[in-house]
């Protein structure tokens, strides 16, 4: 469950939210959509944890442990292989039998050939494919992701579109994105940012 | 799992993460290695006839010091490129984690570099004793754990590398002090205890703000 | 909020006293038996170097309350503490500097480990305002800067144990420099001086920090319009 109030960022003197307010109930899937600089990504920021509001409040159920996040950078380390980053990550968000999952995850998103390449060897996409591994990594309650289809093509998106169907209904989901066409039907409910 | 194991779980695993970074990469370290010995020639140069072996032992330091901001000019680079650090911050693990993983990995990087540096030193210009070592050992400690934690303050700045030295050469005078004095003073042991306060006060602070420093 | 209300008046005890003390240390304080006329600096010395220590332990202070309960008041209020304590500083460093002049011949001097506590912690608190304006606003810059305040009230008896230690053996003091055996008449002149110096101190920060909230309350205002 998450409640936001009166939400305001402001980032010097640009004001990049304005007084908005949300709630979502657990297992609901919050689509955001609007313009660019609306201030989606500062919003989803807002939710994630990694930026504190200007003004106003943020609640947001369970703790570090349960988010799942999927920003504008993809959060990896490059040198690393796509293997190694799943590993570190997995540690660190404590997963029970992180090898597997790790390599279940890769074979999902069709990484498995490619795990132990460094992700500087990745193409865009891949790397997108291995962010959102890590995103799902520790089986998050929450999932907040940041125009999450950017540099997928085809395969990949449907890829995505197969997880997203999946876990809709049993993880809270907030999702912002520029096709909100896409993820229409899944969602529950919608905050247009002007 | 106890929470004293894990925690030191994930402290090993991203030092290690780094160390392993580093053997990948190969550019900070080597550079270190070679501007210690660069530097040491040039003081051979800097410094006339009938110095004493005190004053070039003066000038190790600034050697050592110098080449430490080299290193953590870099430190949390491999985090930077990726957007990592986010990661590392929104995971379930404490904060404190993520400085002490880094000051360990970066002490590996001094360490080694002072392992080239010191009998380089002995051989260029004059002899160290033990007390000498122990004080590089004591002293960099300090350096790496405040260290690592301005570089994360520089990382956050828009002035990145220029900053650094800026925060890291007023905060390093006191060990300076500590080590060419358990280098060249009588009272060697003296220095030494100072060293220890030293890393004792500033690592205790660092360990519990780094957390503020890296979230919102 | 009433305590505005009393800057005037505390702007004008402070300009009153700060008459008082000039003319207590340099006409009715007797004259020290060895330093003579130069001596007269220390009753503005010692109180600003005083100031200069309290200023950072307040900016200390106001920086651990602003990462323990927040608010981006105390921020401000750590920022100008912070910088009244680096104008006091380098007040101590001028006099301290005249002081050397007159007393030993030298505008500078190693030796005086008054002095270089204060290089060393005016080089410190110049990197704080380096680092404050080279991150963007926002609670970002607020817990980094508190932060390196901590470390900067952390360092003052860090440094001065090592300056101490340096002086000893690494730059033996060549200067010695006793405080005056202080008559009744001499402490009095300190007192009032040290008072008069803390008070402007206070006075200055209360006007800093009023005229920063005016800003910010401004930007809110041209915000809001907007």
């Amino acid at each position: 469950m998450i409640a936001g109030e009166g939400l305001e960022k402001r980032y010097g003197g640009k004001r990049v939210l304005r007084g908005v307010s949300f709630v979502l109930p657990r297992r609901g899937f919050l689509l955001v959509t609007g313009p660019n600089g609306s201030g989606k990504t500062t919003l989803l920021r807002l939710l994630a944890g990694l930026a504190a509001p200007t003004k106003g409040s943020i609640r947001v159920e369970g703790d570090r442990g349960d988010l799942g996040f999927l920003g504008h950078e993809p959060m990896l380390y490059r040198e690393l292989t796509a293997l190694e980053n799943l590993e570190l990550f997995g540690r660190l968000y404590r997963v029970a039998e992180r090898r597997e999952r790790s390599g279940m995850l890769l074979e999902r998103f069709g990484l498995w050939d490619v795990r132990s390449d460094r992700v500087s060897t990745f193409s865009r996409g891949m790397v997108q494919r291995l962010a959102l591994c890590r995103t799902l990594l520790h089986d998050p309650a929450l999932l907040v992701l940041d125009e999450p289809f950017t540099a997928l093509d085809e395969a990949g998106a449907a890829l995505l579109d197969g997880e997203l169907a999946a876990l809709t209904g049993d993880r809270t989901i907030v999702l912002s994105t520029h096709d909100p066409q896409r993820v229409a039907a899944l969602a529950t409910e919608r905050l247009v940012l002007a | 799992m106890s929470a004293l194991s894990l925690y030191t779980s994930d402290v090993v695993a991203l030092a290690r993460k780094d160390l392993r970074l580093e053997l990948r990469a190969r550019d900070t370290l080597p550079a270190m290695l070679l501007f210690v010995l660069s530097t040491l020639a040039v003081f051979h140069f800097a410094l006339p006839t009938g110095t004493g072996a005190d004053a070039a032992y003066g000038l190790l330091w600034i050697a050592i010091v110098f080449t430490a901001l080299l290193g953590l000019g870099r430190a949390w680079a491999p985090e930077r490129e990726g957007g990592a650090l986010e990661a590392l911050v929104l995971a379930p693990c404490d904060r404190s984690a993520i400085w002490l993983g880094k000051t360990l990995a970066t002490l590996a990087f001094l360490a080694a570099a002072e392992l080239v540096a010191l009998p380089a030193f002995a051989l260029f210009f004059a002899p160290l004793d033990l007390v000498a070592v122990a004080g590089v050992v004591l002293a960099s400690i300090g350096i790496c754990a405040v260290g690592s934690l301005l570089a994360a303050m520089a990382a956050a700045s828009r002035g990145r590398e220029v900053i650094l030295p800026l925060l890291f050469l007023p905060l390093v005078i006191p060990l300076v002090v500590g080590g060419v004095g358990a280098g060249i003073s009588p009272d060697g042991a003296a220095f030494l205890s100072f060293l220890g306060l030293y890393d004792l006060v500033f690592a205790i602070l660092a360990w519990a703000t780094f957390e503020y420093v890296v979230t919102e | 909020m009433s305590s505005r209300n009393n800057l005037p008046l505390l702007a004008f005890t402070t300009a009153g006293l700060l008459g008082l003390a000039v003319v207590l240390a340099l006409l009715v304080a007797p004259e020290d038996a060895n330093q003579g006329v130069s001596q007269r600096i220390f009753y503005f010395h010692v109180p600003i170097a005083l100031t200069a220590y309290a200023c950072f332990g307040l900016g200390a202070w106001k920086a651990l309350r602003l990462l323990w309960v927040g608010g981006e008041r105390r921020d401000l209020e750590s920022y100008t503490w912070i910088h009244q304590g680096t104008i006091f500083g380098a007040l101590t460093l001028i006099t301290g500097s005249i002081w050397a002049k007159a007393s030993w011949g030298v505008w500078w001097s190693w030796g005086s480990n008054q002095l270089v506590l204060f290089l060393v912690l005016f080089l410190f608190y110049c990197a704080y305002f380096m680092l404050r304006f080279s991150i963007d606003e926002g609670a970002r810059r607020e817990r980094i800067c508190a932060v390196y305040a901590l470390f900067g009230v952390a360092l003052i008896p860090v440094s001065f144990f090592a300056i101490r230690l340096a002086s000893d053996f690494i730059h033996p003091t060549v200067f010695t420099r006793a405080g005056p055996q202080m008559t009744h008449t001499m402490f009095g002149a300190f007192v009032v001086s040290w008072a008069a110096i803390t008070l402007l101190a206070y006075v200055m920060y209360r006007v800093e920090l009023s005229g920063k909230r005016a800003d910010s309350n401004l930007r809110d205002l041209r915000e809001a319009l907007s």
